[in-house]
């Protein structure tokens, strides 16, 4: 049994018909071919898969594509801008916030989502935003400095 | 060069960081092949058990199952899971890629079934029926070398897979009789699961025409693969690629042969089409290897005024039930750190190896020094409290003075460089000792539990001598002057998070004087980096980085003898500098790699016998091991009424030689701590009495999170290593070796009030509770 699914990914439209027990994780990754957004755990702990859903952070293993029938949904390739990286990202990459980068696609998503919501977050707040991401490499001191880095030059960017 | 600066020594951003930041890196499970099937693995519910029956049919008659196979399929066409590690007298079972009649720990691969869908073959295990009759569990060490235990594997007929004794340095029995005092201690050191983000995955392709074979997996070891695959495959090694892809993390859990890797294979070659395997976060818990477990029980001769005089460590290792690439050798490795920073002149240890019902323990970030090092940091304390001597004299008691490196070492082993009263000077200005001293009057005063800890540690990196390694310890490099002036630099060793794309980088755009955009680091294919011993033990920058740089000498010195021919004139009178082949004194022409390069391959104007290309490779036999060492200081304030450990101060000065690039250091000392607050504070593989994994997710097993991290102070000392020319050590493994004994002695600390003298890994909340309770030493 399959079940159609319309909806838009990276501001492209997507239509499918697809079995109503895939996680959208495998989805994003097995149909709309979207490998970055990477799964860990699938009991929706280690974050690793999370994107943003409807401008809101959610881990697509906790999801079925099925239930995220007519959102809006942003994956790690999809944050650039006209080929100009996203301040998070910018961040990540001045800072050292990623190591052997497996966590980093869905803990940037999380970063992203944490400074819609606050803007100028303390160290601390950065790290309780990123409480429901993993990370094995860094030990996270980077990755708060990244956060912290593209809160201070989001307003100099484009977009956010 | 692009500036005048050189790169070397600089924080620089990574040129692996944009496609990894953009979701565009490719990991094993992004592979996309035509006609790829998937595996899926049905695993073992129970410790022990007899297979009575394996009934498939349901799980074959599913739309989309491919294929069924069982042990009995499988076992008799696949050769057996290799164990590099030569201990004399090692009792080891055969470990065949799937179970066969009888299941050894939970997890243990019983069939897989293979499918179109990913999905399909996770329907499919669900299908396989399996009569097991269950067997008493093997599940503590200690217990399972009592006459009358249960047998892990009951046709061996005993427990110990083997001993190992090492007595060093003076005559121990002597130093005990001389002793004013014995102290006595038992030490635990927990079992611990490594928990890369990225679970083990595995492709795997054959080419039925050519008879090759393409094994992308996640893996720190590629080329040992294509070394040990050969004989579980029965094709060639010249038949057989392996590719590390990116890899997701690694810390020791995938440096293994896996029986996953060459299962896929198998059935890749059998089924004629592509097979993938992903693991699951339950599997990696369960059937990746775990790391630590080490019980043991520590003697310390000591005169009153402080002196020590000799060492005795019993330990026993908890291998788990089989052998993996390394599991009898990484407990071996402790005894080769055991005196740690000291001058201890005699030592004898002796570690017994014990089979158990659960999954292999092998090497995880540390592998075996973290062992030593806590053994040896808590028992300094110990033995400081005992005495009443202050701690830190203690220990500069008994440092070796900076001068008296090379230092030969009781354990047997030569400590290359060090000036350990240095980094602990460093460590006392940046905590602000005395300040911290009186921080903690003041608040045991105010009625707090505030503890200060100290780990002054030493490691063994750059693994290593081949005569002390169990498949060869040199590593290899090639460097190539393309004919376009951009350099292709080709690794042998597999950095998976560690940064050697760009740390390669500096140290080879430095040396050639171009800028390092022009430098590309290849690495992780065996078709591509034709030979290496890959990335394991922090020997990637130390042993890798040094073939690399004997390949660009070579490519420098023919490049000369090309500028001499075209400057008409001998080698000796070229000077090559910033880029730039000159004669001075001969002519005023420079010659650029531009055309240097152009030269060497279109190969029209060369001196007589000169071969074209301007490329090299190098093989980089390290003559010692390299010992970084450093001093970590913790401040910790404990929670009366929850037990919680609140890390207050954390100061960390690190010697790991020279520095390539400071940023990447920082980032693997931070991501080195942290694992040792896991396992400090957090972390603790569990099985229960029967054998049963209760740690089998993240939900069970707790990894720091980033609010679980302090507020770092971190310091550097820079003591070049003599055994590499780029006088580096390694730091991969620092923080892990060096942090967790400082967090747990100031935990101690902070208890010591209450009449605490110690407590066992982790120290969680609940564990402090207790000991808080009950106010008196609490053990496992």
């Amino acid at each position: 049994m399959t079940i159609p699914v319309r909806l838009r990914v990276n501001n492209a439209p997507r239509q499918h018909d697809i079995e109503p027990r895939v996680l959208l994780v495998h989805y994003l990754r097995d149909v709309c071919g979207l490998t970055g957004t990477h799964v860990g755990c699938e009991t929706g702990i280690c974050g690793a898969c999370t994107v943003l859903v409807d401008g809101k952070a959610v881990k697509s293993c906790t999801v079925f594509a099925v239930q995220a029938d007519g959102s809006e949904i942003t994956t790690i390739e999809g944050l650039a801008a006209n080929g100009v990286m996203h301040p998070v990202q910018q961040g990540f990459w001045e800072c050292h916030g990623l190591q052997c980068g497996y966590c980093t696609p869905g803990m940037i998503m999380a970063a992203v989502h944490l400074l819609t919501k606050q803007k100028a977050p303390t160290r601390g707040q950065i790290a309780s935003g990123l409480r429901g991401n993993l990370c094995r490499c860094t030990g996270y001191t980077h990755i708060i400095d990244a956060v912290s880095y593209a809160a201070s030059h989001a307003t100099e960017a484009a977009h956010v | 060069m692009s500036d005048a600066t050189p790169y070397i020594g600089r924080a620089m951003k990574r040129v692996e960081d944009p496609r990894l930041i953009q979701g565009l890196g490719t990991y094993t499970d992004d592979l996309r092949l035509a006609g790829l099937l998937h595996a899926c693995i049905l695993r073992s519910p129970h410790a022990h058990a007899r297979i009575r029956r394996i009934e498939t049919s349901a799980a074959k008659a599913i739309p989309g199952v491919v294929a069924v196979f069982t042990g009995a399929d499988v076992n008799d066409s696949c050769g057996a899971v290799p164990c590099a590690a030569a201990i004399p007298d090692l009792k080891a079972p055969r470990h065949t890629v799937l179970a066969g009649d009888r299941v050894y720990f939970v997890g243990h691969a019983v069939a897989v079934a293979v499918a179109t869908d990913p999905y399909i073959a996770c329907d499919a295990i669900d299908e396989i029926e399996v009569d097991y009759d269950p067997l008493p569990a093997v599940v503590n060490a200690m217990e399972a070398l009592k006459s009358g235990s249960a047998l892990t594997h009951p046709d061996m007929g005993a427990n110990v897979a083997f001993t190992h004794v090492v007595n060093g340095g003076s005559d121990i029995d002597a130093a005990f009789r001389n002793a004013d005092r014995i102290i006595k201690h038992r030490l635990y050191h927990q079992r611990l699961t490594p928990m890369p983000i990225e679970p083990r995955a595995v492709v795997a392709s054959y080419h039925r025409g050519e008879g090759t074979l393409t094994l992308w997996t996640s893996t720190q070891i590629p080329h040992l693969l294509r070394t040990l695959l050969p004989n579980m495959l029965g094709i060639p090694e010249t038949k057989l690629r392996i590719v590390a892809p990116e890899v997701g993390g690694g810390f020791g859990a995938k440096l293994n042969v896996y029986a996953e890797e060459a299962l896929c294979a198998h059935l890749a070659m059998r089924l004629s089409a592509p097979v993938k395997w992903v693991e699951s976060r339950r599997e990696n818990a369960a059937s990746t290897i775990h790391g630590r477990d080490q019980i043991g029980d520590y003697e310390v001769a000591v005169k009153n005024d402080g002196r020590i005089l000799g060492l005795k460590a019993t330990s026993v290792a908890d291998l788990g039930a089989y052998l993996q690439l390394l599991t009898p050798a990484v407990p071996t490795l402790t005894g080769l750190v055991l005196t740690g920073c000291y001058k201890i002149p005699a030592i004898r240890f002796e570690v017994v190896g014990v089979y158990t019902n659960k999954m292999a323990t092998d090497a995880y970030r540390g592998a075996g020094r973290p062992e030593a090092t806590y053994l040896i940091e808590r028992l300094m304390d110990v033995v400081a409290n005992e005495l009443k001597i202050d701690r830190l004299d203690l220990r500069l008691k008994h440092f070796p003075a900076p001068g008296d490196f090379p230092f030969a070492t009781s354990c047997g082993v030569t400590y290359d460089s060090g000036n350990y009263q240095g980094t602990l000077a460093k460590a006392k200005q940046l905590a602000d000792w005395d300040a911290l001293m009186a921080d903690r009057k003041a608040a045991r005063a105010a009625g707090k539990l505030f503890g200060v800890g100290v780990s002054t540690y030493v490691e063994i990196c750059a693994m290593g001598p081949s005569k002390a390694m169990p498949a060869g310890g040199w590593e290899w490099g090639c460097v190539r002057m393309e004919i376009s002036a951009k350099v292709t630099v080709i690794t042998g060793v597999t950095p998976h998070g560690q940064g050697q794309e760009t740390s390669f980088a500096q140290i080879v755009a430095d040396r050639l004087g171009v800028p390092i955009e022009d430098v590309a680091v290849l690495k992780g294919d065996t078709n591509v980096a034709h030979y290496g011993r890959d990335t394991y033990g922090s020997r990637g920058t130390a042993v890798g980085g040094t073939a690399i740089v004997m390949s660009v000498d070579k490519v420098i010195k023919k490049a000369k003898t090309l500028a001499a021919h075209l400057f008409e004139t001998l080698d000796d009178y070229v000077v090559f500098e910033n880029g730039k082949f000159k004669a001075p004194g001969i002519t005023a022409r420079e010659i650029a790699w531009s055309e240097l390069a152009a030269e060497a391959y279109l190969a029209k104007n060369l001196p007589a016998g000169f071969e074209p290309g301007l490329e090299a490779s190098s093989f980089f036999e390290p003559e010692n091991f390299t010992f970084p060492f450093g001093t970590h200081i913790c401040a910790v304030e404990v929670d009366r009424d929850t037990g919680e450990v609140a890390i207050t101060k954390y100061v960390a000065v690190d010697d790991c030689g020279n520095q390539i690039n400071p940023l990447l250091v920082e980032g693997q000392v931070q991501g080195g701590i942290a694992h040792a607050i896991g396992q400090a504070l957090f972390e603790q593989t569990i099985y229960d009495e029967n054998g049963q994994l209760l740690t089998g997710e993240f939900m069970d097993y707790a990894i720091p999170r980033a609010t679980d991290i302090p507020e770092y102070t971190l310091g550097s000392t820079v003591t070049p290593s003599p055994v590499n020319p780029l006088g580096v050590k390694g730091v991969g493994e620092a923080g892990t070796i060096g942090a967790t004994p400082a967090i747990a002695n100031a935990v101690i600390d902070a208890l010591t009030p209450l009449g605490v003298v110690h407590l066992d890994l982790p120290m969680t909340p609940e564990r402090i509770w207790r000991a808080m309770q009950t106010r008196t030493v609490a053990t496992v």
